[in-house]
């Protein structure tokens, strides 16, 4: 059977095209204010890819914020359901996925199966989420790509108070007048918003093993600031942005989610 | 294989009971038309008390009102500027807010000016209600105000002692109302008013017991619009009579197995108040058959429950029922409250376990699937504890999910966010 998964994502349309559990294509577009145009250029770009047309597609499934207007899809999932289906495909022995996108962070427990069981959504605010490592890159005037990697040539930990974006970038302002090697900013950064995922994570219970996936997994830095917050290692997917896309397109076959539209 | 489908059809009493909120509603405004006497207070107020001044006493209930401005997102969001305009924050609670800047607009739900009381009663069952009724009546130009304090803890821990200063307090009430109405005070009708609080919280109790049958004769969007009688005049015969009418025709629905809703395979309880301006929700729902069967709160706001020799819950046997005749007026006040504070949802503000132990007996009793607790911004009383309540349903393996948002003020709630999350939970329940 051959499957598609849309991610309409807060930042970026995903497309993960399969076969019979074999990925053949995968496709990104930032989403901007058009999502569903966004989607139909990912959309096509993954059946070139794979070298398919749309009518070799049996189902095409869709996730993510913008869910609703996604194009071409017959059936949706939720976008923890979709986190649990994809991470748990990856990797068989995960039961805990943690989902760090552009708008929000989430947690999802789930069984051997890819069976979503439990999941806790750090709601309404970017101080968890992928938007929250902008907005202090733009402060620190770091490229967003360098972040990460200059988190961890830091030589100390420096505690950052404030959870809430608006208030961190003041405090990131009155790091940098107090002389604070950038480094030490970049981490203290992204132990802010690892402290922040972790404390969510353990409202749920932390399940071994643990994989990270979504736009933020990228980051190298702040794949080591939660390590160091949960205490656990972390299995982290070569492309992690795509997992979501990959378990709406494995849930057809798993008869997870709702496959009739 | 077919899904199975049970008959269903609207309520028979529907219209009677859409009838007499609405005379409410009227009969309030046009009291002073009539020589009549208005009363304001919270819905927790002992609304039995004021039934003595004569049969021409008519009552605004705060939280209704409240709920109904609620429902109406744009007269909320400008009781909310205006309010907020005098300098009252806006984490306070969000029915109080919706008050307040009904006053301060002098505009009534329903259309005309704010119908101003004659006297504010009520009782102070959270840090709300207190001030409510006292910013309410400076508000409207300096209404006498009487409060009775209720904090004498949780119902299994109710002596002779905590009774009398609760009755010793609603004696002294009835001579303040005697002093600003001018009036004598009746005993035979307060008594009368004491019955038919017993006869109509028990029936709603009786009601709510009703809905264990699978399918759920009532689905709890339903079961609003008719719980909401008893937050208005739990006291008055007509909604004792009401109760009793409807508890016929749900005993009728449960005998001739007729649903609420039609595809139910799946069934979940909620907590707290709704987020009043998205009940649609509710029927969100029942697209993939999932039917909330009730909660806490829509079932112990009002109805008076009590254990049943099989240990289940069932309604409280009535002082009538029990052949107590009441002769006093002291006798009548300690019954209304000794009765009062047996109410399942006093309980919480106590102890979140003795709330979490009512949400299990639900959960087990009524054949619940899954819990959906709402993080109410608007109520701190009634959200109080309700992470602790999560933990626990948790611990006896109970799926349950939370969602965060505000009874009354839509500014925080997000009906997006808030379905995405529901979708994950009908997952989790096999419901999608």
């Amino acid at each position: 059977m051959i499957t598609a998964g849309i991610d309409m994502g807060a930042k970026n349309v995903k497309v993960v095209i399969l076969k019979d559990d074999k990925i053949l294509s995968r496709s990104l577009t930032p989403g901007r204010f058009d999502q569903k145009a966004a989607a139909e250029k990912a959309f096509n770009e993954a059946l070139q890819k794979a070298g398919l047309s749309h009518d070799d597609i049996e189902h095409v499934v869709a996730t993510g914020a913008g869910k609703d207007v996604a194009p071409y899809a017959n059936g949706e999932i939720s976008m923890m359901g979709a986190d649990a289906l994809g991470g748990a495909f990856l990797f068989p022995s995960a039961r805990t996925v943690i989902d760090v996108g552009a708008e929000e962070g989430r947690a999802v427990k789930c069984d051997e199966k890819g069976r979503m069981v439990d999941f806790v959504i750090n709601e309404r605010c970017a101080a968890g989420a992928g938007t929250f490592v902008e907005a202090m890159s733009r402060a620190l005037e770091v490229k967003l790509e360098e972040i990460g990697p200059l988190s961890l040539k830091a030589e100390r930990a420096v505690p950052m108070n404030a959870q809430c974006t608006i208030f961190a970038e003041s405090e990131v302002v009155s790091l940098i007048h107090a002389k604070t090697p950038k480094a030490d900013i970049s981490r203290a950064i992204h132990d802010a918003i690892a402290d922040r995922i972790a404390s969510m994570t353990r409202r749920l219970g932390i399940q071994r093993d643990v994989v990270l996936v979504g736009g933020v997994a990228k980051n190298s830095g702040f794949i080591e600031a939660l390590k160091r917050a949960l205490g656990v290692d972390l299995l982290v997917p070569d492309e992690p942005e795509f997992v979501g896309a990959l378990g709406a397109a494995l849930s057809p076959t798993r008869r997870i989610g709702e496959c009739e539209k | 294989m077919a899904e199975k489908r049970y008959k269903t059809k609207p309520l028979d009493c529907w219209n009677e009971a859409k009838q007499l909120r609405q005379n409410y509603y009227e009969n309030f405004v046009k009291a002073h038309e009539i020589g009549g006497v208005r009363w304001a207070g919270g819905a927790w107020s002992f609304s039995a008390v004021p039934a003595g001044l004569g049969d021409d006493i008519y009552s605004l209930t705060g939280e209704p009102y409240g709920a109904t401005v609620a429902y109406n997102k744009d007269f909320a969001e400008e009781c909310h500027e205006a309010i907020e305009a005098k300098g009252y924050a806006r984490d306070l609670c969000a029915y109080m807010r919706n008050y307040w800047g009904s006053i301060v607009l002098n505009k009534y739900v329903w259309g005309g000016e704010w119908p101003k009381p004659d006297f504010l009663w009520t009782t102070h069952i959270c840090c709300s209600h207190a001030k409510w009724y006292q910013v309410a009546g400076e508000l409207e130009g300096g209404i006498p105000y009487f409060c009775v304090d209720v904090s004498v803890g949780p119902y299994n821990e109710v002596n002779e002692r905590r009774l009398n200063y609760i009755v010793s307090q609603m004696i002294d009430g009835i001579e303040w109302m005697e002093k600003v109405t001018g009036r004598k005070y009746d005993d035979e009708k307060l008594i009368q008013a004491v019955y038919n609080e017993c006869r109509a919280t028990s029936l709603w109790a009786e009601i709510c017991t009703l809905n264990k049958a699978v399918p759920a004769p009532l689905d709890e969007k339903t079961m609003y619009s008719l719980y909401v009688m008893g937050t208005l005049m739990k006291h008055r015969k007509e909604c004792a009579d009401f109760y009793e009418k409807l508890r016929d025709e749900v005993k009728e629905r449960v005998a001739n197995q007729i649903a609420a809703v039609g595809n139910e395979r799946f069934r979940v309880m909620t907590d707290t108040q709704p987020p009043w301006a998205f009940l649609e929700l509710w029927r969100y729902l029942q697209e993939y058959g999932v039917v909330s069967i009730g909660s806490l709160y829509t079932f112990g706001l009002i109805g008076i429950f009590e254990v049943k020799e099989d240990g289940t819950w069932g309604p409280r046997t009535t002082p009538q029922e029990q052949g107590i005749e009441i002769e006093t007026r002291e006798q009548a006040l300690r019954v209304l409250a000794e009765w009062t504070l047996s109410r399942p949802e006093w309980q919480h503000f106590y102890s979140p376990e003795l709330k979490s132990d009512m949400m299990k007996r639900i959960v087990k009793e009524w054949h619940v699937d899954g819990v959906m607790l709402h993080y109410n911004r608007g109520c701190e009383g009634l959200s109080m504890g309700i992470a602790e309540n999560k933990l626990a349903l948790k611990e006896a393996g109970i799926p349950v999910m939370h969602f965060e948002g505000n009874m009354g003020d839509e500014r925080e709630f997000d009906l997006e966010r808030t379905r995405a999350e529901i979708d994950a939970f009908l997952e989790i329940l096999g419901a999608r």
